[in-house]
């Protein structure tokens, strides 16, 4: 046990030294993505997994499952999602989703029976999702380099750091049996990879190259995520350096 | 709070004026109003129509030249994504570099479309100042668990009917036309702009394969 959390920080160490000495350089410009070569090996590495075992497991588990059943677990991991959602709202001063996220968390684990049936959205509860690495971004916290994570796929440092609190934070792992516990960490897995099969067939027909097009909708995403919609204004960039020789708009 | 009083200031007025048969400089509509019409016009029929929901991207690509093409700005979107090198390419290069785009951009979507059930548009509160000629329409399409954002950017149009068009579009935090420009650049360093052509090409035929 003391030997798993020892490796845990030294590796954080690493990371975060990894992280902060690129910067110090200073000899290049910056670019968003300064562990690139590495991180197209890891994206590599989690394609073939993906495409070789994850994948089949959850296109037969969508097209064999009945849409009742498979309704039924997305609510009920999601609803165990909402429980840290709430507890992140919290963390974060928002009242408003910490109260939307707390009271569909009850309602669902009461009326709706563990959170089988999603009542809470009919009853005008919505659902605001948050994490730790949301909740980090909050206070100010750097997101760091794009790094790809195995298997758990494009992340950031911080929003990797994120993960650690957010698996910690999952209901699931209050599980005392470790059979149990696996078996809904892998249901957790193959509902969550079904959920996401049509984006990931979308991504699959029309990006040229799907690293980068994976990294930068994940960083764009991320970023509206921390600022909940609402992300501070950069420079419109389709002025910037855009090839239109439209002429410009004079107020 | 303050701007939609006055945009709704500006409705009054405008009314009052047309009734007085005075020509407006303002005769547009409201980049928000128009916005909301055109989504929920665009839902309705989606909604109403199986075959388009089922995939058929015949009437998709009907779909998107009738009601959607209209309202874009495309040249400057597809200028936008390209960047730079643009200002070198033949008006043939331009114009394949459209069709290809439009042609990628009606296959992204059409697995949004085939997703639509009963879902309904939202419009946010809008920050804009009446003369600027740019403006951001954000949106909330409502239905499921969570509401999904999308924003619009819209430039005024003097010759579009509602006096609007769109020029990039925003779902869950992503634009559109920002994605695609790292994805095009990488393509025309590589292989310049007739190899972004014929990479776009060759996506969209294997896409239609699929």
């Amino acid at each position: 046990m003391k030997n798993v959390w020892r490796l845990k920080w030294l590796t954080l160490v690493l990371v975060c030294a990894g992280w902060v000495l690129p910067a110090l350089a200073q000899s290049a410009p910056p670019t968003p993505d300064p562990w690139e070569s590495f991180n197209r090996k890891v994206f590599g590495f989690n394609e073939a997994l993906d495409s070789t075992l994850i994948q089949p497991v959850a296109r037969v588990y969508r097209e064999k499952t009945p849409d009742l059943v498979r309704t039924g677990v997305s609510n009920f991991f999601g609803n165990l999602r909402d429980l840290w959602s709430a507890i992140n709202s919290a963390l974060q001063a928002k009242p408003g989703p910490t109260l939307d996220n707390a009271g569909r968390f009850v309602i669902n684990t009461t009326l709706g029976i563990y959170g089988l049936f999603d009542v809470a959205t009919h009853m005008g509860l919505e659902r605001h999702t948050e994490d730790f690495g949301q909740t980090l971004g909050r206070w100010g916290v750097p997101t760091g380099p794009y790094v790809v994570l195995p298997l758990f796929g494009p992340s950031t440092v911080r929003d990797g750091i994120g993960l650690i609190a957010d698996s910690r934070g999952n209901l699931i792992n209050q599980v005392d049996d470790v059979s149990e516990r696996n078996v809904l960490w892998v249901s957790h897995l193959i509902d969550r990879r079904a959920q996401l099969l049509p984006l990931t067939d979308q991504a699959d027909r029309i990006a040229l190259d799907k690293y980068t097009f994976t990294r930068d909708a994940y960083l764009q995403k991320r970023l509206n995520d921390v600022y909940d919609g609402d992300p501070p204004e950069t420079a419109d960039p389709t002025e910037a350096d855009s090839g239109a020789d439209a002429p410009k708009s004079n107020p | 709070m303050a701007m939609k009083t006055t945009f709704v200031l500006r409705r009054l007025i405008l009314t009052g004026l047309l009734a007085l048969g005075i020509p407006s400089a303002w005769a547009e509509e409201a980049p928000d109003a128009f916005v909301k019409r055109l989504t929920t016009d665009l839902l309705d029929t989606v909604k109403a129509d199986p075959a388009l929901r089922s995939g058929d991207m015949q009437r998709l690509s009907q779909l998107v030249d009738q009601k959607i093409m209209p309202h874009l700005n495309f040249q400057r979107m597809t200028a936008s994504a390209v960047g730079p090198a643009w200002r070198q390419a033949t008006p043939e290069q331009r114009q394949r570099l459209q069709d290809e785009f439009k042609a990628l951009l009606v296959r992204t979507y059409s697995g949004a479309v085939s997703q639509v059930k009963d879902q309904t548009v939202a419009i946010k509160p809008m920050r804009a100042n009446p003369g600027d000629a740019e403006v951001l329409v954000r949106t909330e399409v409502k239905g499921g668990a969570e509401p999904v954002p999308i924003d619009y950017r819209l430039e005024k149009a003097a010759d579009a009917a509602s006096g609007w068009r769109i020029y990039n579009l925003n779902v869950a935090g992503i634009w559109l036309v920002d994605t695609y420009r790292t994805q095009f650049g990488q393509e025309i360093n590589a292989k310049g702009i007739d190899g972004l052509i014929t990479a776009l090409a060759d996506r969209n035929k294997a896409g239609t394969r699929k």
